[in-house]
């Protein structure tokens, strides 16, 4: 624990910069790069321009795109017309695969583009990108990736439907409604868990079947990456009370009363009372798991945990001890409310240090550069290969952890090679209508050091002017 | 549609397949006396806890298959080893290489890590430390360092920097994409701006020599494009059928559809095994990186998992064929070792998988290698055996194995080895004999 003096005389330490330098910082770290006139419309009160985009009703929404109930139903009839082809295929003896199912699949591929592409509109284009920023955070904090045709389907719905509603309410509403969201079922594998004792067990094992048992994924992820945290200390035992505690959280079939929706299924929940990181949990049902959720929102491990990611975001790869205390003490004092959180990170002053500490990731850096001409992306098929070369696939995070958000991982050498790369092909659609000089002003404001506005004023043509401004160290981070 | 793939496209296809290799520098050992100075290394970690009782399963041992029951491999697959132990059927080039003695398996091995979390285990993996957050560099980086680094190189294939490379050495990386001519006026430009950024300028000046280095990689290699569909969609990298079984309502044989995993599994591997020998074509270079490292995803089959191991294995195999071909002649002067972050569960789950465990299973190959059994003790599966009652007990600390090439293969001195490159190792002893 920080001690009361340490951190107001820290507090006292930093000062806070000019107005011109805030409206800047922002549109750049708070915010995902300024678009044209946005310096100018922060500047009169750049904290006030942050906060008053927290909004209890949470995020805005892309455009377009089904729900995950009906794009789990799409997939499954894709799956059982690929089943009928195979059939069908058996007969024949014929090894080449039928149009329709192939159709299918190229649609359901191309409507989680869609949502992608929708995603990077709203966040090229929004009046309220601080708000799309924090959105963005919590959707890498709650993981799913793109690991079969199933997860891939329901990605996009999953942060439509789980987590922007609840970017800006209790921490504990949002842990729940990921937990109970089928992408994040069907991810973690916990759809399919089974209480070794329960009925289905029995069932199965009175009937001669194969019988199912506990997995224990989701339970482990949601301690270590969405709650506590390893450095709670909890053990392997903790891990499977928790597991068993879940079973029954599962996802609705085709014949079920709620198909490809959140169901939980008593009969395979695995029956008796649980102990989890010490506390006893002897509610039956759902009723279990959900406990223990509250109990892992509500510890200070979870709030350190939460704490320390949101500063390492938005302030430094090293957080500062004394800016993590206090979002800390936030997170406890509310009782996990994240619009409390947010407002404490606008007001540190650590987080309106000029030096621009953080390096963007590509997701990052590319809307950026929409956002500094004022466009939008038009094409998935464009854009999908930029970001998979950059090392950062659409909707594709490589493990529960999430997208690396430190300058160690996305600095590398071939990176950059590829970021400029990027940015000449972008310069040279973009660049010609625009001046370059008035470019670099309004994408970076008080950011724009001497030598990079000197840079692109001498720059040959407008293209390398502009591939200059954007291959910035100013632009690179924020 | 049906056209010929450059061997960059190939590549980029491996690169999606979770593939990434990365590369320290040869002029570290300039020092080094002749014979020594053309020794080769190369770690593999495949990520997300590799299952060791199905890369080698032990089918002689008798609690293997009651344990294992529907994901078991069952003697008649295993590619016979010894009485005990068979490889996984999808190891293949690997299983040739043992039957030479040129590969051996290292059956209950484990980092000093005992968490089961991906992420710690993964970092003391690749930190060499003795516990998480000990150490905030790789051991990698630090063998360099031990040796006295001079014009000391990095690489990492792959678009990201991973860990076990990173440290005090600055860490060059490369994937394939179109180059960057270094001599242009943008990159010179770029990197007057880049002078005063604490990262920036160095690893953009890296970026630019390594493309020169990839150029010749890649023209060192044998141009043989195999025609495979150039059709890709967003999401096509990962591979469909990994998971499959996870989708809800319906039967694992309705969502793996044979013809379809079967050629995509055959393109994969073509792309595998041509990382493999792309990394071959660099580290034969004059000059060239002499220790390297692969990294390989989507190894955490808590569901379906006999599809997933086959596939993933199969890419495994195909990059060590890759490397193996692709090395010629000094293959005789190169260990390569697979590893991964922990084991896994020692009896099946409930979802045809296997949850994070202990122990698991390491391969060494080389061309040098002496030949012997197994490296470390089998503990057997026998229940009173097991970790915790759940895993498979490691025998073995991973940095032993480690350690043990770096000193017998490389030469690296003893003492660096314990205050540099592994602190806090002593009770993880070299082991002696491998080459």
């Amino acid at each position: 624990m920080i001690n009361q003096r340490g951190r107001c005389k820290e507090r006292r330490g930093v000062s806070l910069p000019s107005k011109d330098m805030m409206a800047a910082i922002a549109a750049t770290r708070f915010g995902l790069g300024a678009r044209p006139g946005e310096i100018d419309a922060a500047r009169n009160d750049p904290r006030g321009f942050l906060t008053d985009q927290i909004r209890p009703e949470g995020a805005d929404q892309p455009r377009g795109g089904e729900g995950s109930a009906q794009r789990l139903a799409e997939v499954s009839a894709y799956q059982m017309e690929k089943r009928d082809a195979k059939a069908a295929q058996r007969e024949m003896g014929s090894d080449a695969k039928s149009p329709p199912v192939k159709d299918l699949q190229k649609e359901l591929r191309q409507q989680a583009g869609d949502d992608f592409l929708a995603r990077a509109r709203l966040g090229a284009s929004t009046d309220a990108a601080f708000r799309e920023r924090w959105t963005l955070f919590w959707a890498n904090h709650f993981t799913v990736s793109s690991t079969s045709l199933a997860t891939t389907s329901v990605v996009g719905p999953f942060e439509k439907e789980a987590i922007r509603p609840n970017v800006f309410g209790r921490f504990e509403d949002l842990l729940v409604a990921s937990s109970t969201h089928p992408a994040m079922l069907l991810y973690l594998d916990q759809a399919q868990s089974t209480g070794p004792n329960s009925k289905a067990s029995a069932n199965q094992r009175k009937n001669a079947r194969k019988t199912g048992g506990l997995n224990e994924n989701l339970a482990r992820e949601i301690l270590e990456l969405h709650t506590v945290g390893l450095e709670a200390g909890y053990g392997q035992a903790d891990v499977t009370e928790f597991a068993r505690a879940m079973t029954g959280f599962s996802v609705g079939r085709p014949r079920d009363p709620s198909p490809h929706q959140y169901l939980f299924r008593d009969n395979a929940h695995e029956p008796g009372a649980r102990t989890v990181m010490g506390n006893a949990y002897s509610q039956s049902g759902q009723a279990q798991a959900l406990a223990v959720m509250r109990d892992l929102a509500a510890s200070p491990h979870t709030a350190r945990h939460v704490s320390t990611k949101l500063a390492a975001h938005f302030v430094s790869d090293t957080p500062p001890p004394a800016l993590v205390a206090r979002l800390e003490k936030a997170y406890l004092d509310s009782g996990g409310r994240l619009d409390e959180m947010a407002r404490v990170l606008i007001a540190a002053p650590e987080a309106w240090d000029p030096a621009p500490a953080k390096f963007k990731t590509p997701y990052e850096f590319a809307v950026s550069t929409w956002r500094a001409v004022g466009t939008e992306p038009q094409a998935i098929g464009k854009l999908a290969p930029v970001l998979t070369g950059l090392g950062q696939k659409p909707f594709s995070p490589p493990s529960p952890k999430g997208w690396a958000d430190e300058a160690q991982t996305w600095c590398a050498p071939d990176a950059l090679i590829k970021r400029l790369r990027f940015s000449e092909s972008f310069a040279a659609t973009a660049a010609d209508r625009l001046d370059p000089n008035t470019l670099a002003q309004s994408a970076l404001g008080a950011r724009l050091t001497p030598p990079v506005a000197k840079a692109v004023a001498r720059a040959e043509t407008r293209r390398e002017a502009m591939a200059l401004l954007l291959m910035s160290p100013e632009f690179q981070r924020r | 549609m049906n056209a010929p793939l450059s061997r960059r496209s190939l590549l980029q296809q491996a690169a999606g397949l979770g593939v990434s290799v990365s590369f320290l520098g040869g002029s570290a050992f300039a020092a080094a006396d002749g014979a020594m100075a053309k020794r080769k290394m190369v770690v593999v970690i495949c990520r997300g806890g590799m299952d060791g009782l199905s890369v080698s399963p032990p089918v002689g041992d008798p609690d293997y298959a009651v344990l294992r029951g529907a994901v078991a491999v069952t003697p008649d697959q295993a590619l016979k080893l010894d009485g005990t132990f068979g490889l996984h059927p999808a190891l293949e080039s690997v299983h040739a290489l043992a039957l030479k003695g040129q590969a051996r398996i290292a059956p209950a091995i484990a980092s000093p890590d005992r968490a089961r979390s991906h992420f710690e285990a993964q970092d003391v993996l690749e930190t060499g430390a003795a516990e998480v957050y000990g150490v905030g560099t790789g051991w990698l980086n630090r063998t360099l360092e031990a040796m006295g680094p001079s014009n000391v190189e990095a690489l990492s294939v792959g678009a990201t920097a991973p860990l076990i490379l990173r440290g005090k050495v600055q860490a060059a990386s490369w994937s394939p994409g179109q180059g960057v001519d270094e001599t242009a006026r943008l990159p010179t430009l770029l990197q007057d701006l880049y002078k005063a950024d604490p990262i920036m300028g160095r690893a953009f000046a890296r970026g630019l020599e390594t493309e020169a280095m990839a150029q010749q990689a890649m023209t060192g290699l044998n141009p043989a494009p195999t025609p495979v569909s150039t059709e890709t969609t967003m999401m096509a990298a990962t591979p469909m059928w990994r998971n499959a079984v996870n989708a809800q309502g319906m039967t694992p044989s309705a969502m793996a559809p044979k013809a379809q995993a079967v050629a995509g599994q055959r393109q994969g591997r073509e792309a595998a095994r041509k990382l493999g020998s792309t990394l071959a074509g660099f580290m034969v270079q004059a000059g060239g990186p002499r220790i390297a490292a692969i990294s390989l995803d989507g190894w955490d089959t808590h569901a379906g998992q006999v599809g997933q191991l086959n596939t993933r294995l199969s890419y495994l195999d195909a990059v060590l064929d890759g490397l193996n071909t692709g090395l010629g002649a000094a293959w005789s002067d190169t260990v390569v070792v697979v590893a991964t972050e922990f084991g896994r569960t020692a009896r099946v789950n409930g979802t045809g998988g296997t949850d994070h465990g202990t122990g698991s299973t390491a391969l060494v190959l080389g061309g040098g290698l002496k030949k012997g059994g197994i490296i470390g003790d089998w503990p057997t599966l026998k229940q009173e055996a097991l970790f915790e009652n759940r895993d498979l007990r490691p025998t073995l600390d991973m940095r032993g194995l480690f350690k043990g090439v770096l000193a017998e293969h490389m030469g690296v001195d003893r003492a660096a080895l314990e205050t540099k490159v592994f602190p806090d190792s002593a009770e993880a002893r070299p082991v002696s004999g491998l080459v």
